[in-house]
């Protein structure tokens, strides 16, 4: 019997060894880890003056999955972009959040980057604000650009001067109101829902700018400005963590089974689609709108409405090309939509595709919407109450960058929560 | 005796060798190197100081979930209530924080008191499984369980309702304290001398507890066989309790260092998971205290090296919590078959 065993031993250490033929494991990889000289490796290092051929290396840390078909999609396709076009190398590093990376800081893992070569690092969520600041700070010979934050904004209420820093977020303002404005046209039952992800300043200017292109849009139809209904829900983050978020899925499905035959994506992979697609199939026609990411209506072609995408590429480009030749500026861009050419792939900075659910003779109203709004049409003008019945633009007052930038609550006539209880 | 230990060791290297080969195999069949995978993760982890004092990080609460864990596992209890401790543990030091403020106390007082803080936070949340278990009836196992969903509710809730950022709720946590509240750090790293230095005096007292001591000795008799501990006349049920108390001080004192030398704010996620790696840790160490140190020394190094998996090698750093995984159920499987062997060596 002890035979029988101790042949059974030998096998699976014969397995072992089998296996890692390729390698031996751990153990024996002492000696070639170490003979790596650790100094190479220190973030000063990337100081160092690369010979001219090297090429230009930039890192990015991605909230999301880099595949998550929204908002980190749109920029890990940016840095393909700015790839392609600059010759310069991207590494990044995606999920960086609380719930994917534990025990880990944003900072923390854009030093990991700068291990790697990168000079510099683009973090792309606001949840990582603070970890940016902490990290331009620490790294002042490390260029970093803080997608969606204000911290160098000099008229915004957080400025800070990180020469460093850069701001980049494109006016999607526009979007959300032609987003709107979509929905507001192909619903039936004049009940719109946003899924909205926390809330903060961008979100609550988001969905504002999505509520208001939705009025305008009802208003214009001919249809009763009172019977438009509203509605967003927050899920609590930028994307489902189960655990600790409300399940997206289940509040587009709350929506679509309670009247609401358009949701509006607010948060980074729109998961509203699939959901609309198996309400449709079941016999309830509904829409979605998706958003973030220029190819979001893949998923489910036949219910979306459109998406409201970032093109983040030409300010990437500009802002690298910048840093790599020596002409950066600490700057707060933000930039709109080329009118000219909406979804000019090299010069616009948002953009808005059409999805098949919308019928042809609402696009033509969509298409004469975004003339408009082209031609200066600006909704951000009053009178607007907010939410709880505060003047907010008086009649003819044309909203300031720093009034819309931090609306303080959602307008009103919209219904959801303006700010977390 | 002697070659009874010498064959743990041995069977204990055989499950390390066979956890390495299955996460090989996973390796090749999706066509990564498993020699560069397992070399990133080690320069990932030991190949400069910066990174091994990211190690040190994730070792200081993984050791003093560990050494709490002994604790409980002695008196042969399953507190999977472990993650919620460290999680009140985290929330009450920054209440503490939070009330001092706007106060004129010298930081290192406000900083002690956040800690013993934390301890208590903990302790009490332990308290709740030991009561749920001692009073009510309700398995450790599901009361802790239970418990964890609370814990993290309530840190949600903090977060996003009264403790919120002006105007704004984030994910990214309560605003920063101050720099004077935090432990200090040694220069250029992340590591706090004082947070390694308080885990390690964590694991050195309660080896001696559970080693050298009457009160360790009685913990143990409850742990091996309740009825016969309570008829020998030591107070079983007060047992239960006082190894709640202490593992829940432990792991409170984990989610105190996440705040005070770490984070230094509420996350929504500041246990980070060691709760549940340090159950892992305790079961691989066969709830030895004197294999804690390497073992979570080499659990928080596999956590930190494999973030060099996506960024070099574009594969995913999950692939170090599946090493941990098999490790444990190897090692267990191991045992299970060393016993076995044992047995049959004795009889024939």
């Amino acid at each position: 019997m002890r035979k029988n065993f101790a042949r059974l031993v030998s096998l699976l250490f014969v397995f072992v060894f089998a296996l890692s033929a390729c390698g031996t494991p751990a153990t024996t990889e002492v000696p070639a880890a170490t003979d790596a000289p650790a100094a190479t490796e220190a973030p000063v290092a990337t100081e160092a003056a690369p010979t001219e051929a090297e090429p230009f290396v930039f890192g990015m840390l991605l909230v999301g999955p880099y595949n998550d078909g929204g908002w980190s999609q749109a920029h890990y396709e940016a840095g393909l972009y700015v790839e392609e076009k600059l010759g310069a190398k991207m590494i990044y590093l995606d999920k960086v959040n609380p719930a994917d990376r534990p025990g880990t800081t944003p900072d923390q893992l854009a030093e990991e980057l700068v291990a790697q070569g990168a000079k510099l690092v683009i973090f792309n969520s606001d949840d990582m604000k603070d970890a940016s600041t902490t990290f331009a700070k620490a790294n002042p010979d490390v260029y970093v650009i803080m997608a969606s934050g204000d911290q160098v904004w000099s008229d915004g209420k957080a400025y800070e001067e990180i020469s460093n820093l850069m701001n980049i977020m494109g006016r999607m303002e526009y979007g959300k109101m032609i987003a709107g404005c979509a929905a507001a046209l192909s619903s039936t039952t004049g009940k719109i829902g946003y899924l909205g992800p926390l809330i903060n300043d961008e979100t609550r200017r988001l969905t504002a700018s999505a509520y208001l292109g939705a009025k305008h849009c009802w208003e214009q139809a001919g249809n009763d400005p009172a019977s438009l209904e509203f509605k967003v829900t927050w899920i609590g983050f930028w994307f489902h963590i189960p655990g600790f978020t409300t399940d997206p899925v289940d509040v587009s499905k709350d929506f679509y089974t309670t009247g609401y035959d358009v949701v509006i994506s607010g948060i980074d992979n729109s998961v509203n689609l699939p959901e609309a697609k198996k309400i449709t199939d079941e016999g309830t026609p509904v829409f979605a709108v998706a958003y973030d990411y220029i190819n979001a209506c893949d998923v489910a072609p036949d219910v979306c409405l459109g998406v409201p995408f970032f093109n983040w590429g030409p300010d990437y480009l500009k802002a690298i090309q910048s840093a790599a030749d020596g002409s950066w500026q600490s700057q707060f861009l933000w930039n709109g939509p080329d009118w000219s050419d909406l979804n000019n792939h090299d010069t616009s900075a948002i953009g808005f595709v059409k999805g098949n659910a919308l019928s042809a003779e609402d696009s033509a109203t969509l298409d004469a919407f975004i003339a408009d709004l082209a031609g200066g049409l600006n909704l951000w003008t009053g009178p607007i109450n907010l939410q709880d019945g505060t003047p907010y633009l008086a009649d003819g007052e044309v909203a300031s960058d720093q009034q819309v930038w931090y609306l303080p609550q959602l307008l009103e006539g919209m219904q959801g929560l303006s700010a977390s209880e | 005796m002697l070659k009874s230990r010498f064959s743990g060791l041995l069977f204990q290297l055989i499950a390390l060798a066979l956890s390495f080969g299955v996460v090989s195999l996973i390796l090749i069949s999706i066509d990564a190197s498993p020699s560069e995978a397992f070399r990133n993760m080690f320069k990932g982890s030991f190949g400069e100081m910066r990174k091994f004092a990211e190690v040190l990080v994730a070792f200081v609460p993984l050791l003093l979930v560990t050494a709490g864990l002994l604790v409980t596992f002695s008196a042969g209890l399953w507190n999977i209530g472990v993650e919620g401790q460290v999680v009140l543990g985290a929330i009450a030091t920054t209440w503490v924080y939070r009330y001092f403020l706007e106060s004129d106390l010298p930081p290192a007082l406000i900083i002690t008191l956040a800690i013993l803080g934390g301890m208590i936070g903990g302790a009490i949340w332990a308290a709740f499984t030991g009561i749920l278990k001692v009073f009510g009836g309700v398995n450790e196992i599901f009361g802790g369980l239970g418990l964890n969903f609370v814990a993290t509710a309530l840190t949600i809730y903090l977060i996003f309702g009264p403790w919120k950022r002006p105007g704004v709720a984030s994910m990214s946590g309560t605003i920063p304290f101050p720099d004077e509240f935090s432990l200090p750090l040694i220069e250029n790293l992340r590591i706090s001398p004082w947070a390694l230095g308080i885990a390690l005096i964590a694991i050195i007292i309660v080896f001696f507890l559970l080693q050298g001591t009457y009160f360790g000795l009685k913990l143990k008799a409850v742990g091996k066989n309740f009825r016969a501990a309570y008829l020998l006349g030591i107070p079983t049920w007060q047992y239960s309790m006082y190894s709640f108390l202490i593992c829940g001080a432990l792991a409170g004192l984990a989610g105190a260092m996440q705040v005070a030398a770490v984070y230094h704010r509420l996350i929504p996620s500041i246990s980070s998971g060691y709760g549940y790696l340090g159950l892992m840790v305790a079961m691989l160490i066969n709830y030895q205290a004197i294999w804690a140190i390497p073992v979570a020394l080499f659990f928080a190094a596999l956590n930190i090296g494999s973030i060099q998996l996506p960024i070099v090698m574009k594969l995913d750093s999950s692939l170090s919590g599946v090493l941990q995984g098999v490790l444990v159920l190897f090692a267990l499987l191991v045992e299970g078959a060393r016993q076995k062997f044992i047995k049959k060596g004795q009889n024939t």
